[in-house]
């Protein structure tokens, strides 16, 4: 599982910087968008496994949905916070500022604090199984908050400044590009199941001392 | 019968806070204290202060209400309270019906009285908007009534409570604070709420989705 990430990783890499074409207008800083876009959906797929899994805890009470829910969403953390740099690496250069109050920026950084904060939970609440029941709870709130979020960011965003100032136009891809993108995305993904299981395992080895 | 359970968690409460007074006294004196930080912070122009009277109103009205629904389940702890609450018989989420109902006329009070001191310290015209802001107020006091009382749950049991209870808070009562500053702007500039249709329509629906899922989760969190 390691050797297979670390070659779809590797190659996702490679990919981007040689086999995908150079930007026509915004050059090479384009690429950043291979780590960026599959690390975002990566930590959507992650945060989608943390509801499920609070779902599954809080019906079956089985522990271990409990520690899938705690690993997924550390690794979830750690995508979206690579989500948020890389997008501020990219938007430095072409939107000129490192952060904007854009609705989908903004979605995002909540969506980060959101699962902080259940990190932080987990973290504070000593006895086990309260620390999964609170956990289990604020993971779902979290998921169910995020369209909520969603629709009120944008809503704030177009009433005041139109976003579409600060987006630049989607480019039709092209092949290649498509093609490095999805690699990117099957690697991350890759990783993502990798991390999580070693998490899980890492829990286990915890839990037996 | 599950209503009447409700109403007794509801009249527990406000029983226990008419007599003490514990909370009201704190609470009314932290917003009036507010109003002066606002003041200073912003300085004495009162066009500038009237600009910024929607997110003013509501900052405040969300910094009193993280202290006070911050000790819904205080009150609980003391003389096993909590598990009295636990045994009794039924289903639990009543218990949380009549909390949210507490939290909501605690935040309603809160809001007469900032409103209140808004418009005698800075002389703000109210009389036009006064119907459309209760409306948009009741509507913000539920929302957060219900995820604040869920969280209040939650944090009582934790040591560091009081830095839990608005990290976990804050978040999420972020939407609900985004459309009752919209509303309100949009009521001090045009006196009707007609242009603030979807703002209400997205307060409402956080306030059901909210409300719902706190029905439905509260009782794993009072057995934890």
């Amino acid at each position: 599982m390691g050797w297979v990430t670390a070659i779809g990783l590797l190659s996702g890499l490679s990919a981007g910087f040689l086999y995908a074409p150079r930007d026509a207008v915004q050059g090479n800083v384009q690429r950043i968008m291979y780590l960026h876009v599959p690390s975002v959906l990566t930590a959507y797929l992650a945060f989608g496994v943390v509801f499920l899994a609070s779902l599954a805890y809080l019906f079956s009470q089985r522990s271990r949905w409990d520690r899938l829910a705690a690993a997924s969403a550390e690794v979830g953390v750690v995508f979206t916070g690579l989500t948020l740099v890389s997008g501020s690496v990219w938007g430095k250069p072409t939107w000129g500022t490192w952060w904007t109050w854009d609705a989908r920026l903004t979605t995002t950084a909540l969506l980060f604090l959101i699962y902080v904060s259940y990190l932080l939970v987990r973290g504070m609440v000593e006895d086990r199984e309260r620390a999964a029941r609170f956990s289990a709870v604020v993971g779902i709130i979290g998921a169910i908050d995020v369209p909520i979020i969603h629709f009120s960011v944008q809503w704030f965003r177009t009433l005041h400044q139109p976003a579409t100032l600060l987006r630049p136009q989607a480019p039709t891809m092209d092949a290649t590009m498509v093609f490095t993108l999805l690699l990117n995305v099957g690697a991350f993904i890759l990783f993502y199941i990798y991390l999580t299981r070693m998490r899980l395992h890492l829990t286990q080895l915890e839990e037996r001392t | 019968m599950y209503l009447r359970r409700a109403w007794a968690v509801f009249w527990k409460d406000s029983l226990v806070e008419r007599r003490s007074k514990e909370m009201a006294n704190g609470l009314f004196f932290f917003a009036f204290l507010l109003l002066f930080l606002f003041h200073f912070a912003l300085g004495p122009d009162r066009a500038r202060i009237e600009m910024a009277f929607p997110g003013l109103l509501w900052l405040g009205f969300l910094l009193t209400g993280l202290l006070g629904l911050g000790r819904t389940f205080l009150g609980e702890r003391e003389n096993d309270c909590l598990e009295g609450l636990v045994l009794a018989p039924g289903d639990k989420s009543a218990i949380y019906l009549g909390k949210v109902a507490g939290g909501v006329v605690l935040m309603l009070l809160l809001q007469v009285f900032l409103l209140l001191l808004f418009t005698v310290f800075y002389n703000l015209e109210m009389r036009k908007v006064l119907p459309g802001l209760a409306f948009v107020g009741a509507l913000g006091a539920i929302g957060f009534a219900a995820v604040g009382s869920l969280f209040a749950a939650i944090t009582a049991q934790v040591r560091a409570r009081e830095l839990l209870f608005p990290l976990l808070l804050l978040p999420v009562v972020i939407p609900l604070l985004l459309g009752a500053v919209a509303a309100t702007g949009e009521l001090v500039q045009s006196h009707s709420l007609s242009a603030a249709r979807h703002w209400l329509a997205l307060l409402a629906g956080a306030d059901l989705i909210y409300l719902t899922t706190g029905l439905l989760t509260f009782e794993f969190i009072l057995e934890a």
